[in-house]
C-alpha cells in the first residue's frame, strides 16, 4: 500500500519559514559518529543566530545528502521547508527525488552500486529484504536514542531486522477511518456509529433511503488493490486481535486459515455487497476501476454516504470540490472505524509510514538521519499540516487538522491495539504481488474466496 | 530566468559531448588512415567495427547470458534450481492466462495493424492529398506508453449510466441506444483487444508509412505490363502488388511481433494486468521488480527469447536469400 | 518503446526515376478511398483530440464531464497550461527544466547510437572480412533481448566496474574514498545505454542502405586509393543522409519518450529528470489532476511531432532510397 503514502494531492500550506520558529531549544543528542566527522562542530559562540538548535549536528559545508522516497509534490516542498533551517546551519545540501517507480528503482539502485544516502522505505518487508540483500547501515546510536525516547516500541521493532535497529520511522498514517459527509447523516438521520453493529444499522439505514451507503475504489496503477488489502487487515485485527494478525504477517497462521477466510466472508458482506456497493460509481465491479483517489467524490454529492480510507485521505477532498471543509460539522470529516470486539482488540488501529533508511556511514548523513528522527524536525513538519507522526515529542496542539490530531491521538494511545499495515510487512511477493492481484480479481472477476486465498498463499516465498 | 539558463547550458554541454566524440572519432579515423598496406582493411574493420560490438557486448550479450543463467537459479539468485522456474511458468495456475493472452498479441496486433496499414497504402496510393492523412495516421508513434494511457483511458473510462460520462466508447454505445454499456476494461475477454486496438492504433502508421513507400517503388513498367494482360483491382493486387512487397510485408509484420512480444508498458499502464490481461513481457517486469525473484523474472525473459527466436530465424533465411540473390 | 523495434525495409536503389505515371494515378483515384481514408484519419485522430480539449478545459469540467461536451459548452483555458509550464498552487516546479533535460538526453544519444551504427553497417556491407555475416545476423537476433534484463547488469558495470575473476573487463570508475561514480550527475551512462540498446535496430537498418549504394562507386574509389575512412566520410555518410534522417526520427522518438532507462541511469531529480518522468510524477501524485496531466502530456508530445514533421521528408525518402521526388 505504499502507494497511499504517496498520492497526496493538497493546497499547499504556506510558511515553511515559520515552522522552524516552532523547534525547541534541544538539538537532538549527540552523536558518536558525529565526533569522527572530519568536519568539527563549530564552537557554540560562533553559532550564526538562529542556529543554536542544530550546533550538535556539526557543521559540513558543501556535504550533500540524497533523499529517495515515493513521496511525490506537494508534499515534497513542505519535507524541504521542514528541514530548510538544518540545511543552512549545518552546510549539508538535503537532494530529494521522488518517484513513483520507487519500489522498483530502489533494489536495482542498491544492486547496481547507486544506492541514495537516505530512502524513505514504506515497507518494513522490503527494509527486510534489503537488508538480507546487503545495503543499509545500522542506524547510529543518536537515531537509537531518538527512537527509544519519542517512539512506541512496535515502531522501533519495525525498523530492526534480526536484531539490528537500522531504521527510524518518519510520518505515519492512521488508516482506521471512515469518511462522511456529516450533513448528509444528518439528513439521513444517523448519528456517527460507535460500535461495528451500529455502523452496519446505519448502512441498511441509508441503502433504504435509496443511497449506497459505501463507496470505494482500489485501482492505483501499479499498485491497484492495495485499499482492498487494507480493508482486510482491519477485519482481521478487530476480529481475531493482535496475536492473530501478527501470526497471519509472519504467515504461522495462513491466508486459507479460518480466521482469515471468516474475515473475508466479513468483508464480502460489506464491500461485495450489492445493496451497500458502490455508491455514485455502478456495481460492486466497479470497485475494481475506480482509482483510490476518486473514490470520495461522489460523498460530496450525496451519492455515497461512507468511505474507507486513510487519515491522508483529508488531502484529497479540496480536489473534487474547492473549498470543501473538513470538520465535524464541516462538508466532509471522518469517524474511527469501531471495534468489533473489545475483548479481543480493544481500540484497534491499523496504521502505516514510512522508515528513514541509510544506506551511507558518513557523518553528514548520520547527521541528517538523526535530525529526522528528532521531535524538532517531526514538531517542523506537522505543523505545515496534513502529516502526521507518531512521534510522541510532538505536542498535540501543533497539529492544526483535526484529522491530523485525531489520528496522532490514536496512533500514540497507550491503551490501542495498534498494528503496522500488514501487506507492507509481508514479503514483496505477497504484500506487494500476490495479495494486490487477488484482491483485485476478487472485486473484479468475483473469483472464490477459497481460489483467492490458496493463490496468495502460493505466492509466499519458500525461503 | 535561471531555469533557462540552465536549461541552455545543459543543452550546451550536450552539444559539446556531441563535438568532443566526433573530434576523437575524426583523430582516430585519421591515424588509422596512415595505415598502409595489407593492415588496412584489417584496421579499417576494427575500427568501424569495434565500438558496435563492444558496446552490443557489454550491454546486451552480457545481460542476455546472465539472464539466462539466472533463469536457473532461485529468488535470490544464489541457488541453483535447474527448471523449477520453467516448471512454475508452465504449470502454474493462473499463469495460462499470460501465456494465452501474449500468444493472441502476437497473432492478432501484427496482423490487423499490417493489414490495415496496407490497406490505408492502398487506398493512398490513390488519393491526391495524402500527406495531411498520412502525418495524422503517424501522429501516434510520437506520442509516449504515458501520454498513450491517459489518451486511451479518455476513451475506456467508465462511468455508472446514471452518471454523465467521462469515457468516449461508453458515451458513444449510449448514443447508439446501449443503456448500460460494460465496464469495458472488465469486459473479459474482450478487453484484451480493448488494449491490441491501442497498440494498433500506434503500429498501423508505422505499416503504413513503410508499405506505402514501398507500393511506390513497384516499378512502372511492371504495373503497365499488368494492365496490358488484363489485369485490374482483385487481380493486380493480388498476382502483382503483393508479391512485389512480399520482403517489406514481412519485415514490417515481424518488427510489430518482436515490439508485441517486448511490450509491457500498455498493460502495465491501463490494466497492470489484472482482468485477466496480462502478457508475459509484464509478468517479467512484475516477477523482477516488483516480487524482486530473480529466478521467475530471468526465466520469462527466457520465454520471450525463445519466443523471438523462429521470428528470428525465419527472417534470417529470407535475408539470407535476399543477399544471395544480390 | 514504442519505436525501439522498427526496422527499415531494404529497398533497391536502383529504382527508376518515375513509378506509376501521374495519369495513370488520376484515372485511379477514386471519392470512395479517399472517403475511407478520411474516415480512418478521424477514428485515429479522435483520441489525441480528445487529450488536446480536455487540456484546455477548466478543472472542473474536465473531471466531471465528457471532453465532447466541450462542443456544446466551450469554456476554455490556458491556465493548466501555464500551471504546467511554470508550476502553481498544485504543483510547485514547472516542466520547464524536465523539457530541457529530455533535449539533453535525447540529441547526443540520437547522434551516438547513428554515428556508431553507421560506422558498423559500413564495415559489415563493404569491408570484406571472414564472419562478417554471422556478426550481422547475430547483430540482428539480439533484438531478442529485453531491455528490461539489461539493466541491471549495466548500472553494476558504471557503478563498480565488472571483472572476469581477476581480469578487469571494465574498470571500477568510483572516484577513491567515495560511494559516487565518476559518471554521477552526468548523462554518460544514460547516453551510452541508450546507444547500447538501439544499435541491433540501427545497424540493420543502415547496413540495408548502405549496402546497397552502388558497388561501382566504392569500387571506383577504393582504385582512386581513397581510404575507408574517406570514403565513409566522403561518400557514404552523405549517400545515406535520407536513411539517417529516418532512423533518427526513430531513435529521437524512443528516446524521449522512455522513462525507465532515465530513471535507472540518471534518477528522478529535477535536474537530470526527463519530461517523462514528470508526467509519471503528477499522474503518480494527482490522481484527479486529468486538467494538468493531459495539459502536461500534450507539452511532452510537441517536440516530438515537430521533429516527425520537420523530418518526415527525409523519412520517406530513406525509405525510398532517393527514388521518388521529396
Amino acid at each position: 500500500m505504499s502507494a497511499s503514502m504517496r498520492r497526496r494531492g493538497a493546497a499547499l500550506l504556506v510558511g515553511g519559514v515559520a515552522a522552524s520558529m516552532l523547534l525547541a531549544a534541544c538539538g537532538g543528542s549527540s552523536s558518536s559518529s558525529e565526533s569522527t566527522a572530519a568536519a568539527s562542530a563549530a564552537p557554540a559562540a560562533s553559532v550564526a543566530a538562529g542556529c543554536e538548535a542544530y550546533a550538535a549536528y556539526g557543521t559540513f559545508d558543501g556535504a550533500k545528502v540524497s533523499v529517495f522516497t515515493s513521496i511525490l509534490p506537494p508534499e515534497q516542498q513542505k519535507f524541504e521547508d521542514a528541514w530548510k533551517q538544518f540545511e543552512t546551519c549545518t552546510g549539508i545540501d538535503i537532494v530529494y527525488e521522488g518517484s513513483d517507480q520507487f519500489e522498483a528503482q530502489l533494489p536495482t539502485r542498491i544492486a547496481g552500486g547507486n544506492a541514495p544516502d537516505i530512502a524513505f522505505i514504506p515497507q518494513p518487508g522490503l527494509l527486510a529484504k534489503l537488508v538480507q540483500a546487503g545495503g543499509p547501515v545500522a542506524a547510529p546510536q543518536s537515531v537509537v536514542d531518538n527512537v527509544d525516547k519519542y517512539w512506541n516500541p512496535a515502531w522501533k521493532n519495525y525498523g530492526t531486522v534480526d536484531g539490528t535497529f537500522y531504521a527510524a520511522p518518519l510520518g505515519s498514517n492512521m488508516k482506521s477511518f471512515v469518511w462522511y459527509s456529516p450533513k448528509k447523516f444528518a439528513e439521513w438521520g444517523i448519528t456517527v456509529p460507535t460500535t461495528w453493529d451500529e455502523l452496519f444499522a446505519a448502512s441498511d439505514k441509508i441503502a433504504k433511503a435509496g443511497v449506497k451507503p459505501w463507496c470505494g475504489g482500489i485501482e492505483s496503477g501499479g499498485a491497484t488493490g492495495w485499499p482492498a488489502t487494507d480493508w482486510l487487515e482491519q477485519i482481521v485485527l478487530r476480529q481475531s486481535g493482535g496475536d492473530v494478525y501478527d501470526k497471519w504477517v509472519s504467515h504461522e497462521i495462513t491466508f486459507q486459515s479460518p480466521e482469515i477466510t471468516k474475515a473475508m466472508d466479513t468483508l464480502a458482506a460489506w464491500m461485495k455487497n450489492p445493496a451497500y456497493v458502490n455508491g455514485g460509481f455502478g456495481d460492486v465491479k466497479t470497485i475494481a476501476t475506480t482509482a483510490f483517489q476518486d473514490a470520495g467524490g461522489p460523498i460530496l454529492k450525496g451519492d455515497c454516504a461512507m468511505l474507507q480510507q486513510a487519515s491522508f485521505y483529508a488531502n484529497f477532498w479540496e480536489n473534487f470540490k474547492p473549498g470543501t471543509t473538513i470538520a465535524e460539522d464541516g462538508d466532509v470529516y471522518a469517524f474511527y472505524l469501531p471495534a468489533i470486539d473489545d475483548a479481543v482488540a480493544p481500540n484497534p488501529v491499523v496504521g502505516g509510514g514510512e522508515f528513514v533508511t541509510a544506506f551511507a556511514d558518513r557523518p553528514e548523513v548520520a547527521a541528517a538521519q538523526t535530525f529526522l528522527s528528532s521531535a524538532e524536525f517531526a514538531t517542523a513538519k506537522a505543523a505545515l499540516g496534513t502529516w502526521v507522526s507518531a512521534n510522541s515529542g510532538v505536542p498535540l496542539d501543533t497539529y492544526a487538522n483535526p484529522i491530523d490530531k485525531l489520528s496522532a491521538q490514536y496512533l500514540t494511545d497507550p491503551n490501542g491495539t495498534f498494528r503496522f499495515d500488514a501487506s507492507d510487512l509481508m514479503p514483496a511477493a505477497v504484500g506487494a504481488g500476490a495479495e494486490w492481484k487477488e484482491m483485485t480479481a476478487w472485486f473484479a472477476e468475483d473469483k472464490p474466496t477459497k481460489d483467492v486465498l490458496a493463490a496468495i498463499d502460493a505466492a509466499w516465498p519458500a525461503s | 530566468m535561471e531555469e533557462l539558463a540552465n536549461g541552455l547550458s545543459k543543452i550546451g554541454n550536450a552539444f559539446a559531448a556531441v563535438a568532443i566524440v566526433l573530434a576523437i572519432l575524426l583523430i582516430v579515423f585519421f591515424l588509422a588512415s596512415r595505415a598502409k598496406g595489407r593492415a588496412q582493411g584489417p584496421i579499417a574493420g576494427v575500427v568501424f567495427l569495434g565500438p558496435a560490438v563492444l558496446l552490443l557486448i557489454y550491454g546486451l550479450v552480457v545481460p542476455a547470458v546472465r539472464t539466462t543463467a539466472g533463469s536457473f537459479q532461485d529468488a535470490s539468485g544464489k541457488n541453483f534450481v535447474g527448471l523449477a522456474n520453467f516448471g512454475w511458468i508452465f504449470t502454474a495456475p493462473g499463469n495460462s492466462t499470460f501465456l494465452i493472452n501474449t500468444v493472441l498479441w502476437i497473432i492478432i496486433a501484427p496482423v490487423l495493424s499490417t493489414a490495415l496499414g496496407l490497406t490505408l497504402a492502398l487506398l493512398l496510393d490513390r488519393m491526391k492529398r495524402e500527406s495531411i492523412s498520412k502525418s495524422l495516421i503517424f501522429m501516434p508513434m510520437a506520442i509516449s506508453f504515458v501520454g498513450a494511457g491517459i489518451i486511451w483511458g479518455l476513451v475506456y473510462e467508465y462511468r455508472d449510466p446514471a452518471q454523465p460520462q467521462v469515457g468516449l466508447l461508453s458515451q458513444v454505445a449510449m448514443w447508439l441506444g446501449f443503456d448500460n454499456p460494460p465496464n469495458w476494461l472488465l469486459w473479459q475477454p474482450f478487453n484484451n483487444f480493448l488494449l491490441m486496438i491501442i497498440m494498433i492504433w500506434i503500429q498501423v502508421g508505422f505499416a503504413m508509412v513503410v508499405l506505402s513507400a514501398a507500393i511506390k517503388a513497384i516499378p512502372s513498367d511492371v504495373i503497365e505490363a499488368s494492365e496490358l494482360d488484363g489485369a485490374t483491382g482483385w487481380k493486380q493486387f493480388s498476382k502483382v502488388t503483393i508479391p512485389m512487397i512480399r520482403g517489406t510485408l514481412i519485415v514490417v509484420l515481424t518488427t510489430i511481433m518482436i515490439a508485441v512480444l517486448k511490450i509491457f508498458d500498455i498493460v502495465r499502464t491501463m490494466t497492470n494486468g489484472n482482468f485477466g490481461t496480462q502478457v508475459v513481457a509484464n509478468e517479467m517486469y512484475a516477477q523482477s521488480f516488483v516480487a524482486f525473484d530473480v529466478g521467475r523474472g530471468s526465466a520469462l525473459a527466457v520465454v520471450l527469447f525463445l519466443g523471438v527466436t523462429p521470428i528470428i530465424i525465419y527472417n534470417v533465411i529470407q535475408l539470407r536469400k535476399e543477399r544471395s540473390v544480390r | 518503446m514504442s519505436v525501439e523495434a522498427h526496422e527499415f525495409v531494404s529497398l533497391p536503389s536502383n529504382l527508376p526515376e518515375e513509378t506509376i505515371p501521374e495519369a495513370a494515378r488520376r484515372r485511379l483515384s477514386s471519392p470512395w478511398a479517399s472517403f475511407v481514408v478520411i474516415v480512418i484519419t478521424v477514428l485515429w485522430t479522435i483520441p489525441t483530440l480528445g487529450l488536446l480539449i480536455t487540456s484546455i478545459r477548466p478543472k472542473e469540467e474536465a473531471q466531471n464531464t465528457g471532453w465532447w461536451t466541450f462542443f456544446t459548452d466551450p469554456t476554455a483555458t490556458l491556465s493548466n497550461y501555464s500551471e504546467v509550464l511554470t508550476g502553481g498552487s498544485v504543483i510547485p516546479g514547472g516542466i520547464t527544466p524536465y523539457f530541457f533535460n529530455s533535449i539533453a538526453i535525447a540529441i547526443p544519444a540520437t547522434v551516438f547510437a547513428l554515428v556508431i551504427a553507421c560506422m558498423a553497417a559500413y564495415a559489415l556491407a563493404w569491408i570484406p572480412f571472414k564472419g562478417s555475416t554471422v556478426i550481422f545476423f547475430a547483430i540482428f537476433a539480439l533484438q531478442v533481448v529485453p531491455l528490461q534484463m539489461a539493466l541491471l547488469p549495466l548500472l553494476q558495470m558504471f557503478n563498480k566496474g565488472w571483472s572476469l575473476g581477476p581480469i578487469p573487463i571494465f574498470p571500477d570508475l568510483n572516484k577513491a574514498g567515495s560511494a559516487q561514480s565518476l559518471f554521477a550527475g552526468t548523462y554518460i551512462p544514460l547516453w551510452i545505454a541508450h546507444t547500447m540498446f538501439a544499435l541491433p535496430i540501427a545497424i540493420f537498418l543502415l547496413h540495408n542502405f548502405i549496402g546497397q549504394l552502388p558497388r561501382e562507386l566504392m569500387e571506383a574509389a577504393r582504385v582512386d586509393g581513397a581510404s575507408h575512412f574517406l570514403i565513409f566520410r566522403k561518400l557514404i555518410l552523405p549517400l545515406s543522409v535520407p536513411a539517417i534522417a529516418s532512423f533518427a526520427i526513430f531513435e529521437f522518438l524512443w528516446v524521449w519518450n522512455d522513462l525507465l532507462v532515465a530513471l535507472t541511469f540518471a534518477g528522478g531529480t529535477p535536474d537530470v529528470a526527463p519530461v517523462t518522468a514528470y508526467l509519471a510524477n503528477i499522474k503518480g501524485t494527482y490522481g484527479a489532476q486529468l486538467h494538468l496531466i493531459t495539459a502536461g502530456a500534450f507539452i511532452a508530445i510537441v517536440i516530438p511531432l515537430i521533429v516527425f514533421f520537420a523530418l518526415q521528408r527525409f523519412f520517406v525518402r530513406g525509405l525510398l532510397a532517393g527514388s521518388v521526388k521529396g
